[in-house]
């Protein structure tokens, strides 16, 4: 099966020469980084974690996205994902390799990371973390290659799969539930520290893991005889919208509490994050227009989203599903874990900005990602033409 | 916790996770979880012999201006603390910084005259239920039945989650290698102190309390260069009878943060 | 076999690479090792030198989390009856003090390359004569005891 992912179009090769180029190019990075420390990044006393946690932050909420096509198919026998919802599986696959990956790069004695299983301790939420994401990540290699490979065979998937899928429905929870209680477990960081933490993940995930799906599942339509079916798409337009639209309640929801409380610690971070917070006289706003930006994106996004639906526009559905991916990413892959930092514990801002290093590995990591996600999609996509599923 | 609570969270522990989970939640609830803030919550009801604290006199260090710095000073030298100039990468286990920083009271409409802009001490709190202790993935900081808040340099894996958990900002990261040189080419470390370690590349660290002090029978660094002045009070505070919990009876103290329930153990006089 | 020609000049040079160390080493005698003993004040190791050999590293972890994290003693008594400070910088070193001869020797022979000195850090030349003494040594104990 395996073979597929080595006979491609020269666009294809081109593609995977591209992304072997921005890996080389992060690994020499990384390189950098091994050897001098992680003193090369942005990341300071005050800012503790910066792009690399949040990516992964982000990224989990992609793997977990998957969920949402499995379960309507396997759950709910909805026969529409039928062709799309191995895509979703190695999706999570791709995603929460990158997931790993960032957690490395973030490391600062990369070497010592089995640590983490020489010395297991169940009190820490990274531990369990660490087993729900490799948890995950065997789940759906198990699930997403045996389903295909029985799709190439012919025949029905075995029986003794079924649990494995079963079992992955909560597991795509678990995940992102045990990353949000990653922050909100701490009592100083009081941006993070709040109960909708999980839900609002887990909305943001639903949201844009279906649309980065959509976005990828619209360019194999463009290029290759691979097709959704319009049934899909408009459910997982619902679904997509829905999700969005729980997202920005949720976070209605968190600028209610601070601001009719008005309770300080509660304001502050999202004064840095949404209108910019005063310090001695100097005003910190360096990711006020990212911020912004997100809420404005996302808004246009729902609303494009439902027109591209109900004109039964790809071009717009597309680009309706970039703007919300893109708001969601800002959202949680920038302010949610560096605005958790602000105000640091003596009430003083440090802002946050990545180094070229940083951003290269970062570049790389999400390379790496799209790697596995080209390879895994060929192979899925040309058994799928192949077998006429 | 009372004994409903507990009972009631064994039963949610059975009934949404399930017999395996369970018992999971239960080596969380005990052994492991001993040296976790977990137990503090009110699990174990033994209470620890020895609590290490210590009180500062913040007015002793406004009569004598200088003695906080020679107390930093005596701290560094001792363990080898590098001196990163750029204050993002920067190192400390002691230092000051301006009264309405360590307090964080912005909401206060005016402070006593003599606190405002004060340089006060800061250091780890050795919390009686530290946070950063229960998100250590590999216990690499661990409590210690003394109540120290201590560090294991070896096994630390600079993932930096205890730097998020901490609500003092006492946590240090090597963002690049301690024993390397600044711009001018002198070493970061000015004069190695041959009897104690220094740390590496991409590990945290923070204060031990002079774990390795106290185990010779002497005081920490810090509390010796204070000693003549009576500026720091150190020792023990489960012990009624100990000089510290004397001072603590007289005198009106506050903490670092009290709200947040990680029951500091460095006091201070204001 | 189709491709044939292609196939074995491949796997040529597969095997080739795989045994690079076997022949790029090949006729090089290595020395084994020859250790120094240490200077004579204290006659004996905390340990029989075979377990030191084999189990040096064993005992160091040991010695770091009995006294990192339970509080253990600081010092040690040889069968012998000496005492000793539980410590590779502070113990180990003040009798082996010529790192390159005591630890490097050996760890290079065997291709082991253990991150002590990343943090800890070794007698210089100097302080191999001048400092940690026995008068040091003894000065802790009167703390303790007392």
């Amino acid at each position: 099966m395996i073979e597929k992912a080595f006979q491609g179009s020269k666009g294809y090769w081109i593609w995977i020469a591209c992304l072997l180029a921005v890996i080389a190019v992060g690994g020499w990075c990384y390189a950098q980084q091994f050897t001098h420390g992680l003193g090369v990044t942005g990341m300071s006393r005050d800012v503790s974690w910066g792009l690399y946690i949040s990516q992964f932050t982000f990224l989990v909420g992609v793997a977990a996205g998957g969920l949402m096509l499995v379960l309507p198919y396997y759950l709910h026998n909805y026969k529409a994902f039928g062709r799309i919802t191995i895509l979703g599986e190695f999706m999570a696959i791709a995603a929460v390799v990158m997931c790993l990956m960032f957690i490395i790069a973030d490391l600062g004695q990369p070497m010592r990371a089995f640590n983490v299983i020489l010395h297991p301790s169940p009190q820490s939420i990274m531990f369990w973390d660490m087993i729900v994401l490799n948890g995950y990540l065997a789940l759906n290699l198990l699930c997403g290659w045996a389903i295909l490979h029985s799709e190439y065979k012919g025949v029905k998937y075995a029986n003794w799969v079924k649990p494995f899928i079963y079992l992955s429905i909560p597991w795509a929870v678990s995940i992102h539930t045990v990353t949000a209680f990653l922050y909100a477990g701490l009592p100083g960081r009081d941006y993070w520290l709040t109960a909708i933490m999980a839900p609002r993940f887990l909305a943001s995930a639903f949201a844009a893991g279906p649309a980065l799906l959509l976005i990828i599942a619209l360019v194999l339509e463009r290029n290759t005889l691979f097709r959704v079916g319009q049934m899909a798409k408009d459910k997982l337009v619902t679904i997509i919208t829905y999700a969005a639209i729980i997202n920005f309640f949720f976070l209605a929801c968190e600028f209610f509490v601070a601001y009719y409380s008005q309770y300080p610690s509660k304001m502050y971070t999202k004064d840095y994050l949404f209108f910019g917070l005063e310090r001695d006289g100097l005003i910190f706003n360096n990711l006020v227009p990212y911020m912004q930006a997100s809420v404005v994106i996302g808004v246009i996004g729902i609303a494009l989203i439902l027109m591209a639906r109900s004109r039964k526009s790809d071009l717009l559905l597309g680009v309706s599903c970039a703007m919300i991916f893109l708001s969601l990413w800002i959202d949680k892959g920038l302010g949610m874990v560096l605005g958790g930092f602000v105000p640091n514990p003596f009430g003083q801002v440090t802002q946050y900005y990545p180094t070229i290093i940083e951003l290269g590995i970062t570049a790389a990591v999400w390379a790496t990602g799209g790697l596995i996600l080209t390879i895994l999609y060929k192979v899925a996509i040309s058994v799928k033409l192949e077998k006429g599923l | 916790m009372n004994k409903d609570r507990r009972d009631f969270l064994k039963l949610a522990g059975v009934t949404v996770a399930g017999i395996g989970a369970s018992s999971a939640f239960h080596a969380l609830l005990s052994g492991e979880a001993a040296a976790s803030g977990l137990r503090r919550a009110g699990v174990v009801k033994t209470k620890a012999e020895t609590r290490l604290g210590m009180v500062i006199d913040i007015n002793k260090f406004i009569e004598h201006r200088g003695l906080a710095q020679r107390c930093i000073d005596a701290c560094h030298s001792i363990h080898n603390v590098p001196d990163f100039a750029n204050p993002d990468h920067q190192v400390k286990w002691l230092w000051t910084d301006k009264f309405e920083h360590v307090f964080v009271k912005d909401t206060h409409y005016r402070q006593a005259e003599k606190l405002q802009g004060t340089p006060v001490l800061a250091l780890c709190n050795h919390c009686d239920n530290p946070p950063c202790v229960r998100v250590c993935p590999t216990r690499a900081t661990f409590k210690k039945a003394d109540g120290v808040v201590a560090m294991d340099y070896h096994r630390c894996i600079g993932c930096r989650f205890c730097m998020a958990a901490c609500p003092y900002g006492a946590r240090n990261f090597n963002w690049l290698d301690p024993r390397g040189k600044n711009e001018r080419g002198n070493p970061l470390i000015r004069k190695l102190n041959r009897r104690y370690p220094t740390r590496t590349i991409g590990v945290v660290e923070k204060c031990n309390f002079c774990a390795h002090r106290l185990a010779v029978g002497e005081l920490p660094a810090c509390v010796e260069e204070a000693a003549a002045y009576e500026a720091i009070f150190f020792g023990n505070l489960n012990d009624p009878q100990s000089a510290i919990s004397q001072v603590l009876r007289e005198k009106f103290t506050i903490t670092r943060r009290g709200s947040l329930g990680t029951r500091p153990s460095i006091f201070y006089i204001v | 076999m189709y491709g044939s020609g292609r196939i074995i000049s491949a796997l040529l040079v597969f095997v080739g690479l795989v045994t690079f160390p076997i022949w790029y080493n090949a006729g090089k005698a290595q020395q084994p090792p020859v250790l120094q003993m240490p200077a004579a004040e204290h006659p004996e190791c905390v340990r029989d030198v075979l377990y030191m050999r084999t189990s040096h590293m064993v005992l160091l972890n040991e010695w770091r989390d009995d006294i990192l994290r339970k509080s253990g003693p600081r010092f040690g008594v040889t069968t012998g009856g000496v005492r000793y400070e539980r410590s590779l910088q502070k113990g180990c070193m003040s009798c082996h003090r010529d790192k390159q001869n005591f630890c490097a020797q050996c760890h290079v022979y065997t291709a082991v390359d253990p991150n002590c000195w990343d943090c800890h850090l070794e007698p210089t030349s100097e302080e191999a004569l001048l400092s940690w003494t026995n008068e040091e040594v003894i000065l802790n104990e009167e703390v303790i005891l007392k």
